[in-house]
């Protein structure tokens, strides 16, 4: 049996018997004779779902008129659309289980189709260096609209899901205050280029506020998730979110040193390097903004995918799998948690340093509790512990909002943006937890733990204290 | 119900090359008391088995050992081949509080003066014992080789910076990894199992698998939880050989079993436990004579033992 | 730091705290219960507690309109009130397990998914409310006329607190029976303390869990009533009390009812004890603070942790 016949054979197909290892009792029956009502449930739960769908799209209510926005979209012709809309996805759903295992086999069989077309090295690369190219060369036909788009909403996020997904996807923790980091990184690199009411020692240029950019996140990783992580995993999701909330509070409130919501009076100072002779100095433009980014992706890219097949990626593999086991074979779990954490809070604050830089203003308002939950989404959206994923999970996702507010297809308003990406969350989970690329191993360990092998996450209560 | 009525054997307590020393171990939860004043000794090399019937604290004796319980009284000291001494579980009464200022020994309590030593199951995995689990816990989204690589990973250095930038220190780490996982697949036996995923391996397979990931992190001391429950008798025969061949490779053995037979074969001294004391204790023909150890078993198969064997 | 502002309004922070923990014991109930049976911190309750908030506003809109109540139309008009934002929050808490955690648990999906989930949920129910119900802060017509009843050390009690005290403590003792009495009390107990042994037994646990989130729903919902009351109801009221009741039932223990109760009365005097000392605008940050001290310094909270043993 080959390695991808064995994953496909523990899938989390919806009620495929069990196979393999896997002993399971005998389902098949129940169901069969349950077939009728479940099919007539599940018809149920697409017309509700599209109905819920109809509502998010539906027209705007108000307090003193609640109902206005469910009988607009309800009791309306569109509701008709969406009932109809939702008798295919039953159909489509109710054949897909038909015919089940035939889908499954060949939706694998095309999700696979790269890894068996590009078996060795050099067109493994060759591929890479041609997506390289793409993505060099795209930006500079796009419009100004878009090059912006490019940088501002999806470069930084790119960098920002791809630090998440160290620590949701390699670690297995739920870090729900990424964004302070961001924050951490920005301010700090307002203080070190000398923009905030409050100056340093020396004034750097945003380059060499880099490393202490980079140092001030790690070291509000450690510090909080050191006493943190020695906890059952859900604290660290709880304490997390407060501290996105109290860095946002706090930047609000010390009015002396960040200039609170309005923020600092002067500019912060473009991106610039002067190195060895080398002097570059970004400016307004995005598409210098946009290689910048590209570069600093492609170089996290490389050293995250090594990361991922080190003994450390195999240290956070084994500690998402069994926590206990992993103590007793040697593995410091403290250690290796506490690291995921502060790589993925230095790569936030690194992000949040570049960007700082290129907008040259940060407010307090900016860093809000659901621009933590929005890279969240795009972890998850594009597959955790993938890296593929992240950086495809972030584009799509980044771009398709603004791309429908180019096109007002649906009416779509950012303000309701949350809306669909919180239905998105519970999609995803009910219906695809690995994702859109998801890593060959986290869909292993999704699949085994669903069958009741090992945990697939950090989540675990550590040790077994008496 | 009188200790005394028992004198705990001397042959629980051996002298010469140690390689453990467990003395007067107390274990409680809440009220339930599991490990009564335990003390026993292992001599370097040596497979030493400790045996009782269900519930009398084995796993819980093993909890101790490695660093996942925190037994209320008593010591446990590890010697390393290199001469060091660590003491893994030390409780405030004993003397061993004065005798071990090292590190990983005794850490100031913030709170009032000295608190006792409690080495974290992963300090005890680096000091050289390793140990596998009465349910085999693998990485079973991890191939058997994966598996065997985590193990023998603990016992290298590469950090975060040397793996991300592929530094030449990695690189060669990475190819000894490889080389001594493959090692040791081989000395299991699972050498042309190495790409499968440990979940689809058979029940013998994943025993074996664990104590390749066990031996990967280079112990002196390997302790066997119950290998043989669950396995056929061929599998029980293999097993009995690779356990020979694990300690003629100089490591010594600490091995729970609930089976005569296995234990009878193998072991060179036994200890017998039961509702968490020792109640004998010798070589496995004394042991088998022993009257309180008949009782233990037969008494064991009379009349239902009283609470489950605990978990991990 | 203002130590005079601290001791001169003493009696005031507690008055003030006491009300406030009241409501955070509301909360953290929920949070306590789903606790309990689940092992899962319920990301969404926040949103159960916004949504009593708006079935208060819109019951209490309706009934009383323009007038000004009085006397015991006051009363029943706060029951009233009370009923509905109860009855929001528990069906909100029961949608919430339909869709966002039973079908997790049949997969035996891991536990960060039911984190994702619950987070998933709580984003889509906040945001919905404010696209359909105005994304403005409205006020509840107020069922009394608030004003001082009487003063403990200078400090006045108004109307308001004493209500939130009298059906607090009532909804809690109500709950304490139930969890101590019914039947439902001890499927929560069974399930809590052993869901698999318990369903051998006979528990039927999905229904057990679902009754279980109905009921913090009830609490959590009265409190988002109460709450709004004073400060209005806006679609993000939830996220930081809930954030701060969390942290009560942390304080408390987490999965003991008790201790949730002492746990959000606690909270409430301290963060405002804090809001004296340092100043209103770091009082989140002073309960914030309190959550990662006792994570610190004892995590099983003060009464200890686990339904089953100790409520």
């Amino acid at each position: 049996m080959t390695l991808s016949g064995a994953a496909a054979s523990t899938l989390p197909g919806a009620q495929a018997p069990p196979q393999g290892p896997v002993t399971g009792q005998p389902r098949l029956s129940w169901l069969r004779r349950l077939m009728g009502s479940e099919d007539a449930r599940r018809l149920l739960s697409c017309v509700l779902g599209l109905l819920v769908l109809a509502v998010m799209t539906g027209p705007e209510g108000s307090a003193s008129a609640p109902l206005s926005g469910f009988t607009g979209s309800l009791f309306h012709l569109r509701a008709l659309v969406f009932i109809g809309l939702g008798f295919v996805l039953w159909a489509v759903i109710t054949l897909r289980r038909r015919f089940g295992e035939r889908a499954r086999q060949a939706s694998d069989w095309v999700s696979s189709a790269p890894r068996r077309l590009v078996t060795n090295r050099q067109a493994r690369y060759g591929i890479y260096l041609a997506l390289l190219a793409f993505a060099v060369v795209y930006p500079m036909v796009l419009s100004q609209f878009w090059q912006n788009v490019l940088v501002d909403q999806i470069g930084i996020y790119v960098l920002l899901a791809l630090g998440l997904n160290v620590v949701v996807g390699y670690a297995g923790l739920l870090d729900l205050g990424y964004i302070a980091f961001y924050a951490l990184g920005a301010y700090s690199a307002a203080y070190w280029t000398g923009a905030l009411a409050v100056h340093p020692p020396i004034t750097l240029n945003p380059f060499w506020a880099i490393p202490l950019a980079i140092l001030a996140a790690m070291l509000a990783g450690v510090v909080l998730g050191a006493p943190t992580l020695r906890l059952r995993g859900d604290y660290l999701a709880i304490v997390t979110l407060g501290f996105g909330e109290i860095i946002q509070i706090v930047a609000t409130n010390l009015q002396g040193v960040t200039g609170g919501a309005s923020g600092p009076a002067s500019v912060i100072p473009h991106f610039s390097v002067h190195v060895l002779g080398v002097h570059y100095r970004w400016g307004l433009a995005d598409l210098p903004y946009y290689y910048l980014l590209l570069g600093f992706v492609v170089i996290v890219l490389v050293v995250f995918h090594s990361l991922e097949n080190s003994r450390v990626g195999r240290a956070w593999t084994a500690i998402r799998e069994d926590e206990i086991a992993a103590e007793s074979a040697g593995i410091n779990v403290l250690k290796y948690k506490v690291l995921a954490f502060s790589i993925g809070a230095s790569t936030s604050g690194f992000a949040g340093m570049l960007w700082a830089s290129q907008v040259g203003y940060i407010d307090s308002t900016l860093f809000t509790v659901q621009l933590s939950i929005l890279v969240l989404v795009l972890v998850i959206f594009g597959g955790m512990g993938s890296l593929p994923g992240a950086v495809v999970g972030a584009a799509v996702l980044q771009w398709f909002p603004w791309f429908l507010r180019v096109h007002p297809l649906f009416g779509f308003q950012q303000q309701d943006l949350f809306i669909y990406l919180g239905a998105l969350l519970i999609v995803m989970m009910i219906f695809r937890p690995e994702g859109l690329l998801p890593s060959r191993r986290r869909k292993r360990e999704i699949g085994l733990a669903e069958h009741g092998i090992g945990t697939a996450d950090a989540m675990s209560e550590p040790g077994g204290e008496p | 119900m009188s200790t005394a009525t028992i004198d705990v054997p001397h042959a629980a307590r051996v002298e010469g090359d140690l390689i453990t020393a467990i003395e007067n171990l107390t274990l409680s939860f809440g009220g339930l008391t599991v490990l009564y004043d335990v003390s026993l000794n292992q001599r370097r090399g040596e497979i030493l088995a400790v045996i009782g019937p269900n519930g009398a604290g084995k796993t819980s004796f093993f909890n101790c050992l490695t660093g996942v319980y925190k037994p209320q009284e008593g010591s446990i000291v590890f010697h390393s081949r290199s001469g060091r001494t660590s003491p893994i579980v030390g409780s405030k009464k004993h003397p061993l509080l004065v005798r071990a200022l090292e590190p990983g020994g005794i850490v100031p309590g913030w709170w009032m003066g000295w608190r006792a030593v409690n080495t974290k199951p992963h300090r005890v995995n680096h000091l050289g014992i390793a140990r596998t689990f009465q349910t085999t816990r693998l990485f079973n989204a991890l191939t058997a080789f994966e598996n065997v690589k985590v193990g023998v990973e603990a016992r290298q250095h590469t950090g975060p910076i040397g793996a991300m930038l592929r530094l030449p220190r990695t690189r060669r780490e990475e190819r000894e990894g490889d080389a001594r996982a493959i090692e040791l697949l081989d000395f299991v036996g699972l050498r042309e199992r190495g790409n499968e995923l440990a979940s689809s391996l058979p029940f013998g397979d994943r025993r074996r698998l664990e104590i390749a990931r066990a031996l990967g992190t280079q112990p002196e001391l390997l302790l066997l939880d119950e290998p043989a429950a669950g396995t056929n008798p061929a599998e029980k025969l293999d097993l009995a050989q690779l356990i020979q061949r694990v300690s003629g490779t100089g490591v010594s053995v600490l091995l729970i079993e609930h089976d005569m037979g296995l234990v009878m074969s193998l072991a060179e001294r036994i200890i017998v436990l039961n509702f968490g004391r020792v109640i004998a204790a010798g070589t496995p023909a004394q042991v088998q004579r022993d009257p309180a150890v008949v009782e233990a078993y037969l008494g064991a198969s009379h009349k239902p033992v009283a609470g489950g064997e605990e978990g991990q | 730091m203002c130590v005079s502002c601290f001791t001169q309004n003493f009696w005031n922070l507690l008055v003030l705290g006491l009300a406030d923990g009241f409501l955070y014991a509301l909360i953290a109930i929920g949070y306590t219960l789903v606790y309990g049976v689940l092992q899962l911190i319920n990301f969404a309750h926040s949103e159960v507690f916004m949504s009593g908030g708006f079935a208060g506003y819109f019951i209490l809109n309706a009934v009383i309109g323009t007038s000004s109540p009085g006397g015991v139309v006051s009363v029943g008009l706060v029951v009233l009130g009370i009923a509905g934002g109860a009855m929001a929050g528990g069906g909100v808490a029961f949608l919430l397990e339909r869709v966002a955690y039973r079908p997790l648990r049949r997969r035996h999906a891991p536990r960060l998914a039911f984190l994702i989930s619950a987070i998933g949920a709580s984003f889509f129910l906040y945001n919905m409310a404010g696209k359909e119900f105005g994304r403005d802060a409205v006020e509840i017509p107020a069922p009394f006329t608030s004003g001082p009843v009487f003063s403990v050390f200078g400090a006045p009690v108004t109307t308001y607190y004493l209500v939130i005290a009298i059906s607090a403590i009532t909804m809690l003792i109500f709950l304490d029976r139930v969890v101590a009495g019914s039947k439902l009390g001890k499927g929560i107990r069974a399930v809590a303390q052993d869901a698999e042994t318990a369903s051998l037994m006979g528990v039927n646990i999905d229904r057990v869990i679902s009754q279980t989130f109905v009921l913090g729903g009830l609490l959590g919902g009265a409190a988002g009533f109460l709450f709004g009351l004073n400060t209005g109801v806006v679609y993000t009221m939830g996220f930081t009390p809930a954030l701060k009741a969390f942290t009560a039932a942390v304080l408390g223990g987490i999965g003991n009812i008790r201790g949730a109760m002492l746990g959000g009365l606690l909270l409430g005097v301290v963060e405002n004890f804090g809001a004296g000392l340092f100043g209103t605008q770091w009082r989140d940050v002073v309960s914030f603070g309190i959550l990662v001290l006792v994570l610190l310094v004892r995590p099983t909270g003060l009464l200890g942790e686990r339904l089953g043993r100790s409520a």
